[in-house]
């Protein structure tokens, strides 16, 4: 009996620290930097209040270009994603299409925003791999052009990198939706009275898709408002992105900007709040529009719009991001590239033997620091979803669904600054064990998204059954639970690892700079490494969670090859 | 082991504060006792209360006992309460002998024997380590049976466990499941809504009416 009660106790534990986790570092971490942007912190000598860190943010050159350079990628982004993927559901509802676009959705999240941003970055760059095959039979330049297509001067090539992932983003998420609001039946009504396919789903079933995309997409405009490390490889420069200048002020040898980072930090949050803020009301207006044309009964409403948007947009998505990965491997392993050759003169592995010291120690911190940030995650969720499902209470799931989303709508910069505020205060020295307690932040909302639904939606009668049988709990849960849920339990590892080797910002900050990942030391190589450099990184950077959600996905078959009733616990 | 009668005290089951149902009876060892009623009767929470797993809306007041043993305050597991549901339900990453050896009590020895025995009366030998799947419906709820006997219990329950099945096979599933459970002298509880089950049953019946 002992331990049956110690189970419960460590049950609701485990909910109080996961919504601990999701809800508290966001809050104190934006929290914490309001006093030291108003002069008032350890490293400044002033002990009174004052607006000077305000007033200097305020007249820094270009700041409101900064600004801009937020809000655009911000909005243009999750816009042109949603449009597209609404568009391609629209075109190829009810058809078969959708299972193989699910299969080939999947490895494209996989690939890591920083490895994706130098795809693009190798692709579009003047003496990238697109004018390559361009030239110079097409445009007859011998020599790269004088064009600045990446680091444009209002981000639109960064915008464009961050549209190209997260269109298999919001596409996996409207996927995972669709099932719940019988997409199907509302499809067929409406295509009984007369309306053509995609014109159908777009009156019937885009509108109750919609509100279960709404965070998904808050989340995007927070993160690509605000992501530094896809600015720093694409975004422009002079002057850069708000986010990325914020950084530089945090992370400048003068103390005394620092105050001016917390601000500019803090302006960061207002300004990912606004540009949300932006969209709602975008919202409201299209809406009331969509309303009044949707009374025409036109039966062919946007068909061709939607078509070609749908289908072009789903096509370039997954040719960029195809090149994007295949110009990596080649300039990962490229001897002599000339422009305007399409291919190197050789190869050669000399570019990952110069590197393979720094990679094998970068690695094993990765692997590490992933290691255990996803053993702890996995056992907190496993064991609140274990106490939601006794209690049957929806509140607890209602109430972690809506703070998931917490620590992906706040800006990483503010929350990071304001946590790393926090370390010097309480005297805590930056470490692995600090850059793992960030990382968690990010990693429970990931993990509990790709856990609970298979969780929760195991028919509760095979405990009643084995329970029946004199089965205690606990065996229950080790011999016939976690093995049938095997499938979604690698899947939700498999996403813990991707997230937790792909994060920039909290290693770099968490870690005061002496953490080295696989994805910091990518980005250290942006600033003076070569592209062959660069792309030796951005390999392993990809392969890392490529392998991870290989391993997911083929392990079950092959364990369980032998029971065709495992079958359907392994979509 | 003296088998024991399955006796309902003054049970009464409430959603809320709405009474659902009400019951007080005794079932003998080897008796199959029926309980009939609509959907939404309130049929289903009944053997769900009785095995443990009432959910928490609802409330359940009497007692309930295995000879003299209260068993309504214990966990479910050592109630020793079998369950039988519409579905096998065979454990679909075991194999057919691992479902088998995986209801057996710890203290049971020759745990693979006593499987590969027992699926040599169901006329299945040879298929210790196949997949439930290649089964037949019918073979299913055959090893389904031999399972829940092989666990040892008190009492068992059922709940619709012909209803999936075609009414050929109906027939004479339901003759070997009432035999069997008669033969090891078990007091059992149906629920159902078909009167051929009951009249096979050859027990007290229940009806509940719905609310």
């Amino acid at each position: 009996m002992a331990s049956i009660n110690g189970m419960k106790h460590a049950q609701a534990i485990a909910s109080w620290l996961l919504l601990t986790l999701l809800a508290i570092p966001a809050l104190l971490g934006v929290a914490g930097i309001v006093l030291p942007s108003l002069g008032y912190s350890s490293w400044s000598s002033e002990e009174s209040l004052s607006l000077v860190a305000w007033q200097d943010l305020l007249g820094s050159p270009g700041i409101f270009h900064s600004v801009l350079l937020s809000v655009i990628p911000g909005l243009l982004s999750a816009l042109f994603a949603l449009m597209i993927v609404f568009s391609f559901l629209a075109t190829t509802a009810g058809g078969k299409t959708l299972n193989w676009v699910r299969r080939i959705t999947a490895p494209l999240l996989a690939l890591p925003h920083v490895a994706a941003a130098f795809g693009v970055a190798f692709l579009l760059a003047p003496s990238g791999f697109l004018l390559r095959l361009l030239s110079p039979a097409l445009s007859g330049w011998q020599r790269p052009p004088d064009l600045l297509i990446i680091n444009d001067p209002w981000a639109l090539s960064m915008t464009l990198a961050l549209i190209m992932k997260e269109v298999p983003f919001l596409l996996l998420m409207a996927l995972a939706a669709l099932p719940a609001i019988q997409a199907d039946k509302r499809l067929a009504v409406a295509r009984s009275l007369g309306y053509q396919r995609s014109t159908a789903w777009f009156w019937t079933v885009a509108p109750a898709l919609y509100p279960a995309m709404r965070l998904p997409l808050f989340a995007v405009i927070a993160y690509a408002s605000t992501s530094v490390e896809v600015a720093l490889i694409l975004g422009p420069s002079l002057p850069p992105p708000l986010s990325v200048r914020t950084l530089s002020w945090f992370s400048d040898p003068d103390l005394t900007l620092r105050a001016q980072a917390c601000a500019g930090a803090l302006l960061q949050v207002t300004v990912t709040v606004a540009t949300i803020g932006l969209w709602i009301l975008g919202e409201r207006i299209i809406g009331s529009l969509l309303g009044h044309l949707r009374q025409s009964g036109q039966r062919h409403f946007g068909a061709r719009t939607f078509n070609v948007l749908g289908r072009s947009g789903f096509l370039g998505t997954f040719t960029i991001l195809s090149l994007a990965l295949i110009v990596l491997v080649i300039q990962a392993f490229a001897g002599r590239w000339r422009f305007p050759a399409n291919l190197p003169d050789s190869f050669t592995l000399r570019h990952w033997s110069g590197q393979l010291p720094m990679l094998l120690e970068a690695m094993q911190t990765t692997l590490l620091i992933a290691a255990i940030t996803v053993t702890i995650a996995f056992v907190l969720i496993v064991l609140a979803l274990e106490q939601q499902i006794k209690s049957s209470r929806q509140l607890n799931h209602q109430l972690m669904l809506r703070l998931l989303y917490l620590p992906l709508l706040t800006p990483q910069i503010a929350f990071l600054f304001g946590y790393t505020v926090w370390l010097e205060k309480l005297k805590v020295a930056p470490g692995t064990f600090t850059v793992i307690l960030a990382h968690l932040v990010f990693v429970i909302p990931y993990m509990y998204l790709a856990l609970s639904g298979a969780y929760r939606g195991l028919d509760q009668r095979w405990s009643m059954l084995a329970a029946s049988l004199g089965v205690t709990p606990a065996r229950f849960l080790l011999r016939i639970k976690l093995p049938m849920l095997l499938a979604a339990l690698l899947s939700s590892l498999a996403i813990g690892l991707a997230v937790s080797s792909g994060l920039y910002l909290p290693t770099l900050l968490a870690g005061g700079g002496r953490v080295t990942t696989i994805t910091t030391e990518a980005l250290t190589m942006a600033a003076g490494g070569s592209r062959n450099t660069i792309a030796v990184w951005a390999m392993i950077q990809t392969a890392l969670p490529v392998l991870g959600f290989a391993m997911a996905l083929l392990v079950p078959k092959l364990i369980w090859r032998q029971r065709r009733g495992m079958e359907g616990f392994m979509q | 082991m003296n088998k024991q009668a399955l006796q309902l005290h003054q049970l009464a089951l409430h959603l809320g504060q709405t009474p659902l149902l009400a019951l007080n009876t005794r079932v003998e060892p080897g008796e199959i006792a029926t309980v009939m009623g609509p959907s939404g009767s309130g049929k289903s929470t009944l053997l769900a209360a009785i095995a443990g797993f009432l959910a928490p809306d609802f409330r359940l007041a009497g007692e309930i006992y295995l000879g003299k043993t209260r068993i309504d305050t214990l966990a479910p597991e050592l109630r020793g309460v079998g369950l039988m549901f519409q579905d096998p339900l065979l454990f679909p990453h075991l194999s057919i002998a691992q479902n088998l050896v995986f209801a057996m009590p710890a203290n049971t020895t020759d745990k693979l024997a006593k499987a590969s025995e027992a699926l040599n009366q169901l006329g299945l030998a040879g298929y210790e380590h196949r997949d439930p799947e290649t089964l037949s419906g019918g073979q299913k709820t055959r090893v389904a049976l031999q399972r829940l006997l092989l666990s040892k219990p008190q009492a068992v329950l059922l709940d619709e466990p012909f209803s999936s099945l075609d009414t050929a096979l109906r027939q004479e599933i339901r003759n070997l499941v009432f035999d069997t459970l008669t033969r090891a002298q078990l007091p059992t509880i149906l629920v159902t809504h078909d009167e051929a089950d009951a009249e096979a049953a050859n027990g007290q019946v229940t009806m509940l009416s719905g609310i």
